[in-house]
Parts: C-alpha cells; structure tokens; sequence
C-alpha cells in the first residue's frame, strides 16, 4: 500500500464543508450543465420566462429542481453542486456573490455583509467537528 | 534569451471586476483595495514585460464539465472574456503567444508535467480581474498572456509540491527559449475564504500573513502544506493558494520582496497581493 499523510475521511470531519470531488460532479453533471446553459443570455431569457419548462430541458433530479426553483444553495450543494457553477444560477438573478454564498449560513443579507466587514468569520472553533477547534 | 524577471501573486475576487468595469473603485468599501494596487501599476509601468504566464483558476466558465484537466495551457492566438451569468466583462481580448506556448508545452511534457493543451479557451474572473488590477483600464492589454489553469476545484488538486515543481519546470522551459524576451509569471486566487455552507465568510488573517511572510524564504514549509489543512484553515476556496506556488517555484531558490499588500474583504475574500524578484 502507498502511504497517505490522511485518510480521506478526514476531509468530512471540516465543519461546514462539502469537499467537491469527482463522485459529487457527477450526482451534478446534468445540474451543471443547466449551470452553464446560463453562460448564454438566450438561455438566460428562456429560463426567466418560464424556470419549469427550461429546467425540463436538462436531465436533473426531481430534488435538484426544485432546489434551484428554491434558490436553495445548501441544498443544491448537498445533491452536489459546487459553488462555481451554481454562480452561473445566482449572476443570472442578479444576486452579487456575497448574497448567493451568504444565503448559505442562515444569516441575512446585511447581517453576513457585516461579518464580513468586522473580518469575516473566525477559525477559532471551525477547524474540526471531531475536535470541536 | 528568455528570462523571467518577475513573480506577482494576487487575490482574483470577481467582485473586484465588478467594482472596476462599474466605476465604483474609489467607493468607501473599495477605495482600500484598489489603493493596495496603486504600486504595481507603475511598477509594471515601467517594467514593461512581453509576457505573463498568468496562474489561474477556470470557475466553471470554459472547463470543469465535461473536461477537468489538472493543469491546461492556453496555446491559441487570443482568448475572449468569458460570459459568466451577467455577460462578458467589458474587456479586452486577450492576446496569447502560441510560440511560447507550444515551446512551454513541449518543454513541461518532457520534464514529466503532461498538460492539457487549450487550442480554444474563453478566459473568465480568475484572469481578467488580474490583468485590471496590474494594468488598470486600457484599450489593449501591454502584453501578451499564456494562462495555465489550475484545477482548484474539484478535489484532488494538484499538492502545493507538484504545483513548485510546475514552477521550476516553466523556470527551465523559459530559460531555453531562444527569444530575448522579458517574462513575467503571475499566480492568482486566495487568500483565505469559504464560499459554500454553514462555514461561508471564513477569513484566516494569521494563516495568509504566515503565507505571506514564508514565501520569500521560508518556502519549503509551503511546500508542505497539505490539501486538507489549506481547505481547513484557509476555507475551501482558499486552497488556489497552491497557484502562488507555481509563481514562488519559477523564480528560484532566493527572491527579493518589492511590495506586499493584505486587505480583508473583498466580498467574501480575503485580499493578499506581493510582488517578488528573483535573486541570482
């Protein structure tokens, strides 16, 4: 056996974190591809104009649907999309990054905007959930 | 001879690109970043290189679908600006250097990096957000770019070790072209920041200021880093910083600071910006 200076399951013990690997690409490909259709502004249009039918064009989960219905990027995150891609969804809201990715922590808008003021958030006691550090 | 005579290492945050294409770069909330960037600009004023070999990340905008190359080098003529949800930035287009390029890409598979080779590749954020920082508003880009993108994304990424030793294999590969050329390699992304879950908006002000202060001489400790302690410490983004170490490993063993800049936040991002001459 080759030496590893970790085991893989250690990357699941970071608190908050889902690592992207390539069994996640693919649960999202089709997830994905709807993601970067929205590279396009046609496809932009046609999917403000009617979000069910466009969505119907891509090969998704019933779930992964209804999440981007929802704006639900920790679900989205959770069927295994990443962030760079799921982008492509929060651009064509016209949501700045920093409203997309603070939708992910249950705070609002303002209240992450101002965390992130004061130094973002801490690494104290977000390092391990085995560890609690 | 070809000669790499300058290393910069900067943040790519797309909110930057924002700021700068909508005017807003002397607002209160940005006036602080784009100041840290006042001393580069006349520096690469009158450094006036050829070429950059700019280290970057593709975010989903030209691969990480149906491709996910680990290291790809764009060899084509000129690369458009990517349309990333809110259409193309209001750039220029960026001119390559395919001769380089194609020597680079023979070089590196020889020494053991086998690249990916981009004959077309729109160039997004991780990119074009640099170029602004060093050159400001410009009708052309003053120099020519061979982008490498990294694959930062989907786990696992190449280690900080193979990223140096990408470095010194372009340091030989531009030593052994024949052109009297001035060259400059860029590595972008970072410093600390999470832009996914519960944990999004972490900033490690002591880990990307110890990055910092290790990366004229101290390097062999980020050498060692590895993939899980960047995405503990420095968030799951902040793992581009193994792009610095491309940069770091292609200006050799001795490198001068000129200038270092360390602002949080852009954003969700944690800014760091240095600039670094070889020493031989």
């Amino acid at each position: 056996m080759r030496t590893r200076l970790y085991s893989l399951e250690e990357l699941e013990d970071i608190p908050g974190t889902k690592v992207f690997n390539a069994m996640r690409s693919r649960q999202a490909y089709h997830l994905h591809k709807f993601c970067m259709s929205l590279m396009d502004a046609a496809n932009r249009e046609a999917f403000r104009l009617d979000e069910h039918a466009y969505l119907d064009r891509f090969r998704m989960s019933p779930e992964q649907k209804q999440a981007v219905l929802d704006r639900d990027f920790n679900q989205l995150i959770e069927l295994g999309g990443n962030i760079y891609f799921l982008v492509k969804l929060s651009n064509t809201d016209g949501w700045s990054t920093q409203k997309a990715v603070g939708s992910m922590t249950g705070m609002t808008p303002d209240e992450y905007a101002a965390m992130m003021r004061a130094g973002g958030r801490s690494i104290k006691g977000n390092r391990s959930i085995r560890g609690k550090s | 001879m070809a000669r790499i005579t300058a290393g910069i290492a900067t943040s790519h945050v797309p909110a930057i690109g924002a700021a700068f294409d909508l005017g807003r770069s002397q607002d209160a909330y940005w006036k602080p970043v784009f100041d840290g960037y006042e001393w580069v600009k006349e520096f690469e004023r009158r450094e006036d290189p050829d070429v950059v070999i700019l280290c970057y990340n593709d975010h989903a905008s030209a691969m990480m679908l149906d491709v996910v190359p680990t290291f790809a080098l764009g060899c084509a003529e000129e690369f458009a600006p990517a349309d990333e949800g809110w259409g193309p930035r209001p750039v220029p287009r960026v001119m390559g250097d395919p001769v380089l390029a194609g020597h680079l890409a023979e070089q590196l598979v020889i020494d053991e990096f086998d690249m990916t080779l981009m004959n077309h590749l729109d160039v997004d954020h991780g990119l074009t957000v640099p170029l602004s920082l060093m050159f400001g508003k410009v009708e052309q880009w003053p120099v020519r770019v061979i982008p490498l993108a990294v694959n930062v994304t989907q786990f696992p990424t190449p280690s900080a070790e193979r990223c140096w030793q990408l470095g010194a294999a372009i340091a030989d590969a531009v030593q052994a072209y024949p052109a009297n050329l001035n060259v400059q390699i860029w590595g972008t992304g970072g410093m600390s920041h999470q832009l996914q879950g519960p944990r999004a908006g972490l900033i490690n002000p002591e880990f990307d200021n110890a990055f910092l202060d290790k990366l004229s001489n101290q390097t062999d400790d980020l050498r060692k880093i590895t993939r899980l302690e960047f995405l503990r410490e420095s968030g799951s983004e902040g793992i581009e910083l193994i792009m610095w170490l491309i940069m770091r490993g292609a200006l050799g063993e001795k490198v001068e600071e000129l200038h270092r800049f360390y602002h949080v936040p852009a954003s969700n991002t944690a800014v760091g910006h240095i600039v670094l001459r070889p020493v031989r």
